[in-house]
Order: structure tokens, then sequence, then C-alpha cells
């Protein structure tokens, strides 16, 4: 057992415990704060994977980004240390039943099916290799798919303004 | 404990996208809502960047996957917390239980 597993495990155990402290906290803030460790903790998995890139996009993006931002909404929101209120306890139960089944249906289809990793050559996922083939116009090319996410980004922030815009009072 | 391959990762992410379905079952507040769609976001990426890895590593076709779905996720929450604003500006309250004018 290396270094390498225990971060790995250490990892799991991050992504995971944070991951149910930010749907079970009562405090909407400190759930804000366990999704920051649990995504922080997915930003770790992928460095630990070596696609370093998507980890760093990861960060800046939703560590930076969303959490910012839905701390914010928080802020905006909520009045300042107010509890949410508890949930019914037989939604509580069959919510977890539920999802405690359809993790158990999935890890048994997933455990049982073997995958088989290609043989052929790898490509690192180095920044130039992803640059040449985001932008490219070849076969494999995302360029398409770039431009349309460009065009979704700049759409969704017309409407983020259009919808949070205060209307004016009518002045007569 | 043994080294961890890909069966590992799709545990966590199983694990991961099923405790935000038990969030979104179990919160009634749109923000805490919004947390959990972010996190099952999260773990598709994981999955998507586990098979890149373990099974095509000669493609870079489940990275782009994983950028775009940051890209869409991100204009997704910017979105929903433009509209959880308006609610609250409208209702006073972003509870879900409150914000039922259109259902009868």
């Amino acid at each position: 057992m290396d270094g390498s597993t225990i971060i790995f495990y250490l990892l799991a155990a991050l992504i995971l415990g944070s991951g149910i402290g930010a749907v079970s906290s009562r405090q909407i803030f400190r759930a804000a704060i366990y999704l920051l460790f649990s995504l922080i903790g997915i930003a770790g998995l992928f460095f630990w994977l070596q696609y370093e890139f998507i980890a760093a996009v990861q960060i800046v993006v939703y560590v930076g980004g969303i959490v910012v931002m839905i701390i914010f909404s928080i802020f905006l929101t909520q009045q300042a240390g107010e509890k949410l209120p508890a949930q019914r306890t037989d939604r509580k139960l069959f919510a977890a039943l539920a999802a405690f089944c359809g993790l158990a249906i999935t890890l048994l289809q997933v455990f049982q099916f073997k995958f088989i990793g290609t043989a052929a050559a790898t490509v690192p996922p180095t920044v130039s290799n992803i640059g040449n083939q985001m932008l490219g116009l070849a076969e494999n090319g995302y360029a398409l798919p770039f431009e349309v996410v460009s065009i979704l980004l700049l759409a969704a922030m017309i409407g983020c303004i259009v919808i949070a815009l205060k209307s004016k009072p009518q002045s007569i | 404990m043994i080294m961890p391959g890909l069966y590992h990762i799709l545990f966590i992410s199983a694990a991961l996208f099923f405790i935000g379905v038990y969030g979104f079952f179990t919160r009634r507040n749109l923000i805490t809502m919004l947390m959990s769609i972010e996190l099952i976001l999260n773990s598709v990426n994981l999955n998507f960047i586990a098979f890149n890895k373990y099974v095509w590593p000669n493609k870079l076709d489940g990275l782009f996957f994983t950028l775009f779905v940051i890209a869409i996720a991100a204009a997704e929450a910017a979105t929903a917390i433009a509209i959880i604003i308006n609610l609250y500006r409208s209702h006073q309250s972003i509870d879900v239980e409150n914000a039922q004018d259109l259902k009868y």
C-alpha cells in the first residue's frame, strides 16, 4: 500500500463525507461549505487521475464560481442563523430507501460488467492536445460544440439579466 | 485495501450521484436542491473522466464531455439563481411548498 492509494481513500472519504453533509445539514450555510469541500475533493481526484486541466477548470468554475454564487444567494435570501425546517420522517425514509435501492442496482450492474481497456496508444491529456482537438475542424474536432456552448453561455447571461431585472415602478 | 482502479471511482461516482438524488428528494429549499443537482453533475463528470482514463485512453472524448458539462452546469446554476432571487422578491420565500401559484 503506497502513498497514492492512501491519498485516493482520503479523497474518497472527503468527497462522500462532505457530500452527505451537504445534503443533510440543516444549516444552509454549512451545507454550502460542505458542498465546497466535496467539490474540492473531486478536483483532487482529477489531479490524482492526472487530468490536471480538468482539475483546474473544476476549481475555477465550481469552487471559485458556482459555490461563491450559491453563498451570495444564501446571503440574499435567508435570515442569518435560521435553521431549515425539519423534514417529515416518512419523506426522508422513502428518499433514503429509493436512493439506496438505486445505488444497489447500479453497483450490481457495474460490478458484474467487465470493462476492457483498449490497447491503443495513450493520448496524454495535455493542454496542447486538448486545445488542438477542441478547436480542430478535422474529424473528432470539437469546434462546432464549442461554438454552440459559447452561444448557450451568451443566451444564459442575457437570460439571467432579463430575469433578475427589477421592474421599474411606472411613473405617471 | 487494494490498489484503486476504475471500479473504485465508479463506486464513488454512483454513491455521490445517489447522495445527490437523496438530497433532491428530501430538500424543500430551492438553493439546497440546486446544490444537490451540482453534486449529481459532478458525479457524472467523474464518471466520464474515469472511463476516459481507464477504458479509452487513446481518445479525449470523455474529457471534452466533462468540459461541456461544466460549461452547461455553470449556465444552469446562473439561470437558476436568477430565478430563485426573482422568486424570493415576489414571494419572500424560496421554499418550493410556497411556490404553487400555477398549481390550481
